[in-house]
């Protein structure tokens, strides 16, 4: 590292992007905090769950403490063009979007990215929890963290080596109650806000709720049938319900019953019992490859479909550059279009992309 | 100050003069009594505090026992305006307010709360494309039963002044109270009340070199004006609270030094500032100078940039070491174009590209040069970008 090598490091106020930018202002590097003022509903500031008032407030206090400049940047419109926008049109078409792989993609490591840069910075650093290292060719691997619990390497599996030129990851070495202790002995008094895997937009809201008042045509009641046809009740709207789903269905049967599949055409949810849910085949497109293009397949992997999956052992077989065919070994529960399919070498996350 | 880095943003606030803060240190603990009490200690407070009424009265020309201590300029305007308007209500029924669109917030705000909360009629005077007011408008929309009529002597974003004198004698003539934010104006152009033919004149202490937290209103004393703050009887009735003795002293010293230094504080900044404006204008493509070309804070120049990210340009400037405003003044990434660019008819993709660049008592000609060097790579940059 060339001695006062510039960061940009994307701080929330909370205690991975404090300690993020804290031990990089140790190391010696020229930090420059920064948060997104991301978009959120009007009126609803204030019950984000980043980037509000309180959050803001809370970076700043931490960035005076380390003595470094810190600057709020605007992408309210770019956020809720593409993140939300993708949420609400995901649901619409029937998925169940994950907007957080979106706001990686596009917010943080190319809008924010341009920003450090256009600041003269060499890194953005964030406080995911993930590792880099280099391969023997030089190009760069992202590994899941130290801490298996906050493995982040889900939603970051969406980056290119372009991307990862310019990114570091400070507290992906360390586990999360090293990152407490971390900041207690850095004397940062960062407020130990409890993790939530809310998505920051919904204001503390069910999705529900935030999708009817914010396209209001988006659910209408159709058809409960089972695979056979046999109609069983009324649902309330497709994307009121997910994949795997068993409660609230509202209907009565001798058996449990699960949401196995939407169908969009008819407007008809599909059910069924717990056997006949899941699924070993599973698709995959707009794939990412983190080394830039997919490993010469099929090979044999570990393939996580939701961000707090297990690992499940599969054969993969990348079809195109970014397409993907995933044959997992066990037959597979909650197969949710809309989702990741993640795929990964032991430690090594090679890539994925969308169910 | 970082030594590293160049300060231009002197609209926003200025350092103590050295001088000021000399004369304000012996009143912090040695000459700490407090004016309203009997004893020796209260008198020589008091006897300060005096003093420095004084001083001020002769700066603005008026009567030391028309001015009144405030902690701050937008203190001072809700003090004018609140005040006025609920005494005029009271003595008239008077239910009208003009004010311009290109108030500060403190005047701004306070009349939309006196028209929301008070039932007051707000009514806004139309501008140029400067931002000016012209005095026949005023005349047009004066009414009997206007109850004040506000308008900024220098605009804090676009520095551009009001025909304040000429306004002034329109409402004499209709009897209606005239307040003027001066805030802006304080620390360069002259405060002569009857010249301007004001009833009401705000400033604040930290706009010329004084500290920060204290500031000053005159009020005519013909003029009626209910306290906002009650309490004890101090300044006149009007505005209770222990006097804050070392700022108030340091206010008056500063305006002093304002006033009488004027022509060679006009002197130093007034090229530097036509340097910046007619470099940024001939070398960035689609810049706008803001405000009057003439008739402006002759430390102040403004400018709206198309298709640039004002609030991304200030980021840019301080990372650069150059400390500027925007006219959207905004620290939290939630920029709207300003009330005031709006009201000159700027659209938004105009509007939010705003720079204000503000010269003081430590401007240089080598940082201003060095100033338009980087800016417009800077703007290019972030054009790039979009």
């Amino acid at each position: 590292m060339p001695s006062r090598s510039r960061v940009v490091v994307a701080m929330s106020g909370g205690v991975d992007s404090s300690v993020a930018a804290a031990l990089l202002k140790q190391q010696g590097y020229d930090v420059i905090g920064m948060m997104l003022r991301l978009w959120s509903e009007p009126g609803k500031a204030d019950s984000n769950r980043c980037c509000t008032p309180d959050a803001m407030a809370q970076a700043r206090r931490v960035a005076a403490r380390l003595g470094i400049p810190f600057y709020a940047i605007d992408a309210q419109q770019i956020f809720r063009e593409i993140v939300v926008g993708y949420f609400i049109e995901g649901y619409a078409q029937g998925i169940t979007p994950n907007p957080c792989l979106a706001c990686n993609r596009y917010i943080r490591w190319e809008y924010l990215l341009n920003h450090a840069l256009a600041l003269g910075a060499d890194y953005l650093v964030t406080g995911h929890y993930v590792r880099l290292s280099n391969d023997t060719d030089g190009r760069i691997q992202l590994l899941r963290a130290v801490d298996r619990q906050k493995d982040q390497s889900y939603v970051l599996h969406v980056l290119t080596q372009a991307q990862l030129e310019h990114a570091l990851f400070p507290i992906g070495d360390f586990t999360k109650p090293q990152v407490r202790q971390l900041a207690e002995s850095l004397g940062l008094a960062v407020a130990s806000r409890p993790d939530s895997q809310d998505l920051c937009f919904l204001a503390g809201d069910d999705y529900r709720e935030f999708l009817l008042r914010n396209s209001p045509g988006i659910a209408s009641p159709g058809m409960i049938q089972t695979r056979s046809g046999e109609r069983l009740g009324e649902h309330r709207g497709l994307p009121f319900y997910t994949i795997g789903q068993r409660k609230g269905l509202g209907i009565a049967h001798t058996q449990p019953l699960y949401v196995l599949e939407k169908n969009i055409p008819q407007n008809t949810l599909i059910v069924g019992t717990e056997d006949e849910l899941g699924s070993s085949e599973l698709m995959v497109e707009k794939a990412n490859w983190v080394r830039g293009e997919p490993p010469p397949g099929p090979f044999r992997a570990q393939v996580k479909i939701r961000y707090k999956a297990r690992d499940a052992w599969a054969q993969v077989n990348p079809l195109s550059a970014n397409k993907i065919q995933i044959h997992s070994e066990e037959p597979l529960r909650d197969i949710t279009p809309g989702q990741a399919a993640v795929i990964y070498d032991d430690d090594i996350c090679l890539g994925g992309g969308i169910i | 100050m970082s030594a590293d880095k160049i300060y231009l943003d002197y609209a926003a606030t200025t350092p103590v003069d050295r001088r000021v803060l000399e004369v304000m240190l012996p009143y912090f603990s040695e000459y700490f009594g407090n004016p309203s009490s009997i004893h020796t200690f209260g008198q020589q407070a008091e006897a300060a505090m005096e003093n420095a009424r004084e001083i001020i009265a002769r700066c603005l020309f008026c009567n030391p026992s028309e001015v009144i201590f405030t902690s701050c300029g937008s203190e001072s305007d809700n003090l004018a305006l609140r005040g006025a308007a609920l005494a005029a209500r009271q003595s008239r029924d008077a239910k009208h307010i003009l004010i311009s669109p290109v108030e500060h917030h403190a005047v701004s705000r306070t009349a939309e709360q006196l028209a929301e909360v008070y039932g007051f009629e707000l009514e806004y005077l139309p501008v140029d494309e400067t931002g000016q007011v012209s005095p026949t408008q005023v005349a047009q929309h004066l009414r009997p039963d206007t109850a004040v009529v506000s308008v900024i002597y220098a605009n804090n974003e676009i520095g551009t002044l009001n025909p304040i004198r000429e306004i002034g004698e329109i409402c004499r003539d209709r009897g209606v109270p005239f307040h003027t934010d001066a805030v802006q104006a304080a620390a360069y152009l002259p405060l002569d009340v009857d010249h301007l033919q004001v009833d009401l004149l705000s400033i604040g202490a930290h706009k010329f070199y004084g500290p920060k937290g204290v500031g000053a209103l005159y009020v005519r004393n013909s003029t009626r004006l209910l306290p906002v703050q009650t309490g004890g009887g101090q300044e006149f009735g009007y505005r209770a609270g222990t006097s804050n003795i070392p700022y108030i002293v340091g206010m008056a010293e500063a305006l002093l030094l304002a006033q009488q230094e004027r022509q060679t504080r006009h002197a130093h900044l007034l090229p530097l500032r036509d340097f910046i404006i007619a470099h940024i204008l001939q070398v960035i493509p689609e810049a706008r100078l803001t405000g009057h070309q003439q008739s402006r804070l002759p430390n102040h120049a403004s400018f709206v940039f198309h298709h640039v990210d004002g609030n991304a340009l200030l980021m840019l400037l301080d990372v650069e070491g150059f400390a500027c405003s925007s006219g959207s003044a905004c620290k939290t990434g939630s920029p709207e174009p300003s009330e005031v660019l709006t009201a000159l008819g700027y659209t938004r993709d105009w509007g939010l590209g705003s720079l204000r660049v503000t010269l003081g008592s430590e401007s240089t000609q080598g940082a201003v040069e060095s100033f338009v060097v980087v800016l417009p790579k800077l703007i290019q940059q972030l054009r790039s970008m979009r």
